[in-house]
C-alpha cells in the first residue's frame, strides 16, 4: 500500500468516525448492559436478592426445553415465510420491471400491504381466518378455526408475514433488476437463448448481490417476528417464538437476568444468520467482481 | 421584550439559530414561572382502566371537588387488557415513578406490588374503615401477609348465563351443563379456552369448587391435592372434548364468548357486562336472557368462583401519599361505588349495596351475585402470582388435550418452578 492509499484510508476512517461513535454508543451500551444483566439473577419484584451468578441464565436457557421448541418455532416461520417471498417476489419485480403501461399504479398497488402496519395486518388476518367473522372458510367452503390447531395457526401467521412483506422484498429485487444491462438480454436473445435460459444464465447471476442482501434482510426480520405471532395466538398452538418468550421473561415475568440471557441469545442468532449469509454467498459475490 | 423573542423563536427557529437557545431558556422560564401557580393543588394521578360509561371520571370529578382545593384527581387511562395494565404498571413502578398517586389495581398484583415495595400499606383508622361494610372476600383480596394494602372499589365474578327460551331450568352440576348443552347441539356452550388469565381463573374456579387450592395454606408450596385436582382436569377435559363447546374454543376470552352468545348460544359463562351488552346489541336474545349461580363441580356442593375486581392501592413513590389515602377513600366510597354500579356496570364491594334498591334495578341478578361472593374463590396470593398463572394456563392449553392424570403432576412441577423464578415459562 503507497502512501496515498494510506492517506485515503486514514481520511476514509476520520470521515466516518462520527457515525461509527454514535452508533457504538447508541447500540453498545444497550448491548453490553444487557450482556452484564445476563450474568446476574436480578428481578425487578425482588430488588433486593440481586447477585451474580456467572452462566447459570444460560444454562438454564439453553437447558430448557421451551427454548428450543420456540427456535424451531421462529427457524419454521423464517424458512416458511422467507423462500415463499423470495419467489413471490421476484415474479412481482419482473411484472413491475416489465410492466409497459400504468407502470406506477402497478408498483404503488403492490406496495400497499408493505404501507399497512404489521398489527392491523395481523388482526385483519387474524378475523378473516374466524369461523364467525372470517371470508375465508366462507370462501374456501371449510369450517375449520385455523388459529386453534398447530399447523393451520403456522399456516396462517406465516401467509401474514409472506402478504406483508413480499413488497419489500419485490421492491428490493426491482432495484438489482434495474442494474442488469439491456444489452447482455438483447445478445442473448440474437444467439437464441430461451427466456428461461436467460432468467437463469443472465438475470439470476447478476442479480446474486442483490437477492443476498434481500435474503439476509427478510430473512433477520423475520427471525425477530413478535407482532404478528402476538396479535394472532399469543404464542399458543405451539407457535411461540424466541422473541415472545424473551418478552415473557423481560417484560411480563420482570426477570430481568434470565430475559437478557434470551436476548443475548437472539443477538447471538442473528449474528450468526448475518455471518452464514456473508461467508456464503460473499465470496461469490467477489469472485463475480474478479476481485476474488 | 420577552415575547418578542420568544414568538422570534417559534417563527424562524432555523433562521436566528444564536436567538434561540436564549428564548428557549427565557420561554422556559415563563413557563415554570406559570407552572408553579398551576400546581398549587395538588394533582393526584389515577392509573386506572379506561372505563367508557366515564362513571370513574366522574367519581375523580367529585372527590376532586368534595377535597375543597385539598387535592384534585387526574385520571390516566391503562391499556384495555389486564396484563397489559400490569406490565405498563410494573415497568413505571420498578423505575420508582414520582407520577403514580393511586392505582386502580387488579386484585391479583396485590401481593406483587406489596413484596416488591411499590404500594403503602393501609394502617390505623384509615384500614378499620376499609375493613367495614365490605364483602369478606374483597378484603381478603386486598390483604397480603395479614396486613391490608389497597381498599377494594369495585368486584368482580361469573355467572351462568342462559337462554329461558331454550332451557327450562338451569343446571346445576358442570355434568350436566354439558349434557344439556349437547343436547341442543354443537357449539351451545360458551367458555373461556384460550391461553390467558381466563384459563387460569376456570381452573382455579374448579378446582376451588372440587375442594382443593394450588398453593398451601403458607403460599409458598405447591398444594393441589389430587381429588379435587383431577376432578377440575376431568371438567375441563370434557369442555374441551365436547361438541358442545365453541368450535374456536382454543382462541376464546371473555368478549368472543359473549359475541357468540349474542349471535345466539344456548350457555355462557362470562362476567356480569354481558347484561348490558346483550341488551344494547341484542334486544331479542337479552328478552330471554337468563342467569344462575356457576354450576357445581361436586354435585350438592355450592360452587366456588373466581373473584376479580379492582383494588385501589398508594403508590409508594407518590409525592402526596397523605393525600393519595384520603381521595382513594373517597374514590371507593359508598356512593362512587353505587355510581360505578349502576353506570358503568361494575359490581359493589360494600355487602350492603346489594340490597339497595338503585342496585338491584341495574343488577336483577344481584342476590345471586351476592350469594356467590360469599363464597368467592381467590386466586393464590403469591409476589409470583403472575408466574402461576403463566405456568397454569401453559400447561392447561388447549382444554382438550388435558391428560387429568399426567397433567396433575406436569402442574405440580412447574408451579413448583416458577415459585423459585427458575427456568422459562
Amino acid at each position: 500500500m503507497n502512501a496515498r492509499n494510506k492517506a485515503e484510508r486514514r481520511l476514509g476512517w476520520l470521515l466516518c468516525a462520527p457515525a461509527v461513535i454514535t452508533m457504538g454508543t447508541v447500540t453498545a451500551y444497550p448491548i453490553l448492559y444487557a450482556i452484564w444483566l445476563s450474568l446476574h439473577r436480578y428481578d425487578l419484584r425482588f430488588p433486593h436478592d440481586r447477585s451474580f451468578v456467572g452462566l447459570s441464565n444460560y444454562w438454564s436457557v439453553l437447558n430448557s426445553e421451551l427454548w428450543w421448541q420456540t427456535l424451531g418455532n421462529t427457524l419454521t416461520i423464517t424458512l416458511g415465510s422467507v423462500s415463499v417471498e423470495l419467489v413471490l417476489g421476484f415474479c412481482l419485480a419482473l411484472v413491475m420491471h416489465r410492466a409497459i403501461f400504468a407502470r406506477a399504479m402497478v408498483r404503488a398497488a403492490i406496495l400497499i400491504p408493505y404501507g399497512i402496519i404489521t398489527v392491523v395486518a395481523a388482526l385483519a388476518w387474524k378475523f378473516a381466518f374466524d369461523p364467525t367473522t372470517g371470508f375465508v372458510n366462507a370462501l374456501l367452503n371449510l369450517e375449520g378455526a385455523w388459529l386453534t390447531e398447530r399447523w393451520t395457526a403456522f399456516f396462517v401467521i406465516i401467509l401474514t408475514e409472506i402478504w406483508k412483506t413480499t413488497p419489500f422484498m419485490a421492491l428490493l429485487l426491482l432495484a438489482g433488476l434495474t442494474l442488469i444491462p439491456e444489452d447482455l438480454l438483447k445478445a442473448a436473445r440474437v444467439d437464441g437463448a430461451s427466456a428461461i435460459q436467460r432468467f437463469f444464465r443472465i438475470t439470476l447471476p447478476l442479480m446474486k448481490p442483490t437477492v443476498l442482501v434481500a435474503l439476509l434482510f427478510r430473512t433477520l426480520d423475520a427471525f425477530r417476528i413478535f407482532d404478528t405471532v402476538f396479535v394472532q395466538t399469543r404464542g399458543a398452538q405451539g407457535t411461540e417464538t424466541v422473541s415472545i418468550t424473551g418478552y415473557n421473561a423481560l417484560i411480563v415475568r420482570l426477570n430481568l437476568g434470565l430475559g437478557s440471557a434470551v436476548s443475548v441469545l437472539i443477538f447471538i442468532c442473528v449474528i450468526l444468520i448475518a455471518v452464514l449469509f456473508i461467508k456464503g454467498f460473499g465470496t461469490s459475490v467477489a469472485q463475480q467482481r474478479g476481485e476474488r | 421584550m420577552i415575547r418578542k423573542k420568544a414568538h422570534l423563536s417559534v417563527a424562524l427557529p432555523i433562521a436566528i439559530p444564536s436567538k434561540v437557545g436564549v428564548a428557549l431558556l427565557l420561554s422556559l422560564l415563563v413557563a415554570s414561572c406559570l407552572d408553579t401557580n398551576n400546581t398549587a393543588i395538588p394533582t393526584l394521578k389515577w392509573y386506572v382502566v379506561n372505563e367508557i360509561s366515564g362513571a370513574f371520571d366522574e367519581a375523580a370529578r367529585q372527590c376532586s371537588k368534595a377535597a375543597q382545593g385539598a387535592y384534585q384527581i387526574k385520571i390516566v387511562t391503562l391499556p384495555a387488557d389486564a396484563s397489559q395494565q400490569r406490565v405498563q404498571l410494573v415497568r413505571r413502578l420498578a423505575a420508582k415513578d414520582t407520577d403514580i398517586d393511586i392505582i386502580g389495581m387488579d386484585i391479583i398484583w396485590t401481593a406483587e406490588f406489596a413484596e416488591a415495595g411499590w404500594i403503602l400499606p393501609w394502617n390505623g383508622k384509615a384500614a378499620s374503615q376499609v375493613r367495614q361494610g365490605r364483602l369478606k372476600s374483597s378484603v381478603e383480596s386486598a390483604t397480603y401477609k395479614n396486613q391490608l394494602w389497597a381498599i377494594p372499589f369495585t368486584s368482580n365474578i361469573q355467572l351462568l348465563w342462559y337462554r329461558t327460551d331454550q332451557v327450562e331450568r338451569p343446571p346445576q352440576t358442570w355434568n350436566e351443563l354439558i349434557e344439556m348443552a349437547e343436547a341442543l347441539g354443537t357449539g351451545t356452550l360458551q367458555v373461556q379456552g384460550a391461553r390467558y388469565e381466563g384459563l387460569t381463573v376456570l381452573f382455579n374456579s374448579l378446582l376451588a369448587s372440587a375442594g382443593g387450592s394450588v398453593l398451601d395454606e403458607t403460599g409458598e408450596a405447591v398444594s393441589l391435592e389430587q381429588e379435587p385436582t383431577e376432578k377440575a382436569l376431568s371438567i375441563m377435559k370434557r369442555i374441551g372434548t365436547s361438541p358442545a363447546s365453541d368450535p374456536s374454543l382454543a382462541t376464546a376470552r371473555e368478549d368472543e364468548s359473549r359475541l357468540a352468545f349474542e349471535a345466539g348460544s344456548a350457555f355462557m359463562i362470562n362476567y356480569t357486562y354481558v347484561w348490558p351488552s346483550a341488551h344494547q346489541n341484542a334486544p331479542r336474545i337479552a328478552a330471554h336472557l337468563g342467569w344462575a349461580r356457576w354450576p357445581a363441580a361436586i354435585e350438592g356442593k355450592p360452587s366456588r368462583v373466581t373473584l376479580g375486581g379492582i383494588n385501589l392501592g398508594v403508590g409508594a413513590y407518590s409525592q402526596y401519599p397523605d393525600l393519595a389515602f384520603q381521595a382513594a377513600a373517597c374514590i371507593a366510597s359508598r356512593e362512587h361505588q353505587r355510581l360505578a354500579a349502576t353506570k358503568g356496570g361494575l359490581l359493589p364491594t360494600l355487602e350492603n349495596l346489594y340490597e339497595d334498591p338503585q342496585i338491584e334495578t341495574a343488577f336483577p341478578f344481584a342476590n345471586v351475585l351476592q350469594a356467590t361472593l360469599k363464597d368467592a374463590a381467590q386466586r393464590p396470593s403469591s409476589p409470583l402470582y403472575n408466574d402461576i398463572s403463566l405456568a397454569i394456563s401453559r400447561t392447561l392449553h388447549p382444554m382438550k388435550a388435558i391428560d387429568p392424570q399426567e397433567d396433575i403432576s406436569k402442574l405440580r412441577k412447574i408451579i413448583d418452578r416458577a415459585l423459585r423464578s427458575e427456568g422459562l415459562l
